[in-house]
């Protein structure tokens, strides 16, 4: 298997997979909870959270590593902090990786679950409280495996995202060989020296494999599930 | 139990302001649609808040506005049939039917015990819990969602027009299941419909409703029979609810019933000898002679007493006549009033034909 892929190659495939699977893993919670706030909360702000969390979708990526830059660098006003009271340090650093490609994959996440909740029909929940379930329970018990697919199909999506991520990154952590050198930075790494090119076109290979195989898992899943979910 | 019920909400271009009080049994809430039936019955199981209120089943205080209490849905313990079932489409028609067993409390002050058996043979669905609702008939689903709402251990039974979106068939279908839950289970039930036929086949007291107020409330036999009442329900659908009591069953496939009033035959109603059953007998199918008519098709000739006329405004007119213990409604043109000089007091004689009694005019007796 190595001798097809060199060692830096691997440490580059590695590292995505890592960064994505927890980005992905952490923004979950995060995901849903925005996702059923935009979709069934009225509250003061309700735009603001809207368009905070699209933001990401439309600003150019290196002005969002920026500001990633600003605020959880070693200076920044929570990056201090965290530094300070925990010992954690994002910038130039795997998890830095991870913070950035989980905030550039949110706004996709949030969208594909902000839909599978608005297609859930309120009247069923509703019936479900008649029957005695609190809020929680009926979340956990209608509202929940009724979104399943849009919520499997937002990780899938936001995992896909997380492992293209390439500006924000790049902006934030950096381009270390090993630590924070993801695929797309080892692609565009490979570029930048003259010979590369072969090297760059195996990693462009590997990125559209992992690319295509998110899609159709995410495909068959979601499929899979609203079978079950729809009772045919 | 007793439930007391008194509200106050203004909407856009509308007002409830109503106060009434449903005995054991089932409590029919009657009138056209818009006349504020469903936002009372989701006042009660907690859907919807009224600017003030106060509702209480037995000594059970759901919603007071005054004191500042309003018990969340979860927390009244009122089984809820919408008109749309509302299945959970995830669920096995076993695990919805069983929903509301996971949080309903357990422990002595739970009503009658309930099994999910006994509810699945009384409203046969056995051969259904494997499957998934979206394969289910609107009949079955609605059927499942009447045995979710009772298995969850309810103190009373909300029921939002539960056949409205049922076809004739299906409606027939369902009715007599209706039947054998408020005879069998003794639950109270809340039952808001817009259909004179179900409110006279299931209804022990009914409360009209018009314009987000009550107008009338009392036993069925006796509102449904209230010739005052009869526009809000339509003419057509005018008549009055009997019980009669099954006497024979005859060779030539009529069953003989007494009415207390003299026997009346009806074309074969499937029910024990020595059983009651409801009759529904529509106003416009009663013809008045002031002498005992010969020589006539129709089998049941009542001698009955004209208790009040109730002149309409148009050429036609509500006669209530007494028949022994019962009333009975009978439209007639007010040529006819004057021609036959029916007055009050009157002896006359009602005729009715057999075959006008529809079966699904006929219907058990409640408890």
């Amino acid at each position: 298997m190595t001798d097809w892929l060199t060692p830096d190659e691997w440490r580059a495939v590695a590292l995505s997979l890592r960064v994505s699977f927890w980005a992905t893993l952490v923004s979950l919670p995060f995901g849903l909870l925005v996702a059923y706030a935009l979709a069934r909360w009225n509250f003061w702000g309700k735009p603001l959270l809207n368009g905070v969390v699209h933001l990401p979708l439309i600003l150019p990526p290196v002005v969002t590593g920026y500001l990633l830059l600003i605020i959880f660098g070693r200076r920044g006003a929570v990056g201090q902090v965290l530094d300070e009271w925990f010992g954690v340090v994002l910038a130039f650093r795997w998890t830095g990786a991870a913070l950035a490609a989980g905030i550039m994959a949110f706004p996709l996440m949030v969208r594909a679950m902000r839909l599978a909740i608005e297609a859930v029909d309120p009247r069923l929940e509703q019936a479900a409280g008649t029957l005695g379930a609190s809020r929680p329970w009926v979340f956990a018990t209608v509202t929940l495996p009724l979104i399943l697919p849009g919520v499997i199909a937002g990780a899938i999506l936001a995992f896909a995202k997380a492992m293209g991520e390439f500006g924000a990154t790049i902006t934030f952590v950096s381009n270390i060989p090993g630590q924070t050198q993801t695929l797309p930075s080892a692609i565009y790494a490979f570029l930048q020296v003259p010979g590369g090119e072969p090297q760059a076109a195996r990693l462009v290979a590997i990125a559209i494999a992992i690319a295509m195989a998110a899609l159709l898992l995410s495909e068959w899943v979601a499929r899979a599930v609203a079978r079950r979910i729809s009772g045919q | 139990m007793t439930l007391r019920i008194a509200l106050k909400h203004r909407f856009e271009g509308f007002s409830l302001d109503l106060a009434f009080e449903a005995p054991a049994g089932v409590t029919a809430l009657f009138g056209r649609s818009g006349s504020g039936k469903t936002t009372v019955i989701n006042a009660v199981a907690g859907l919807f808040r009224p600017d003030e209120g106060r509702i209480a089943a037995d000594g059970v205080v759901l919603l007071d506005t005054g004191a500042g209490r309003c018990l969340p849905p979860h927390r009244r313990r009122i089984g809820y049939v919408f008109q749309d079932a509302r299945l959970f489409p995830h669920l096995t028609v076993r695990q919805n039917l069983l929903f509301g067993r996971w949080f309903a409390p357990a422990g002595p002050d739970v009503g009658p015990g309930v099994g999910l058996e006994r509810i699945v043979a009384l409203l046969g669905i056995a051969p259904l819990l494997d499957r998934r609702p979206a394969t289910l008939s609107g009949g079955e689903r609605q059927r499942v969602a009447i045995g979710r709402a009772i298995l969850s251990n309810p103190r009373l039974l909300l029921m939002d027009e539960p056949l409205a979106a049922l076809d004739e068939a299906r409606k027939g279908e369902i009715l007599p299941y209706l039947e054998r839950l408020r005879d069998e289970l003794g639950l109270p039930i809340l039952y808001v419909s817009h259909s004179v036929a179900e409110v006279a086949r299931l209804a022990t007291t009914v409360v009209l409703m018009e314009a987000g107020r009550v107008t009338a409330i009392g036993p069925a036999s006796t509102i449904l029979s209230d010739p005052a009442i009869a526009p809000v329900m339509g003419l057509r659908e005018a008549g009055a609810m009997i019980s009669a009591r099954v006497v024979a069953q005859e060779a030539d496939g009529l069953t003989r019933l007494d009415t207390g009033a003299g026997p009346v035959w009806l074309p074969r109603i499937e029910a024990a000898e020595g059983a009651t059953v409801r009759l529904r007998i529509l106003a416009q199918d009663v013809m008045l002679a002031t002498r005992r008519p010969e020589g006539i098709s129709a089998l049941n000739i009542l001698s009955v007493t004209v208790r009040d006329i109730h002149l309409g405004e148009g050429p036609g007119a509500l006669v209530r006549l007494s028949a022994g213990e019962a009333t009975i409604l009978a439209r007639v043109t007010r040529r006819s009033v004057d021609a036959l000089d029916l007055r009050a007091g009157r002896p006359v004689f009602a005729v009715l034909k057999a075959v006008s009694v529809a079966r699904e005019n006929v219907g058990r007796a409640g408890p």
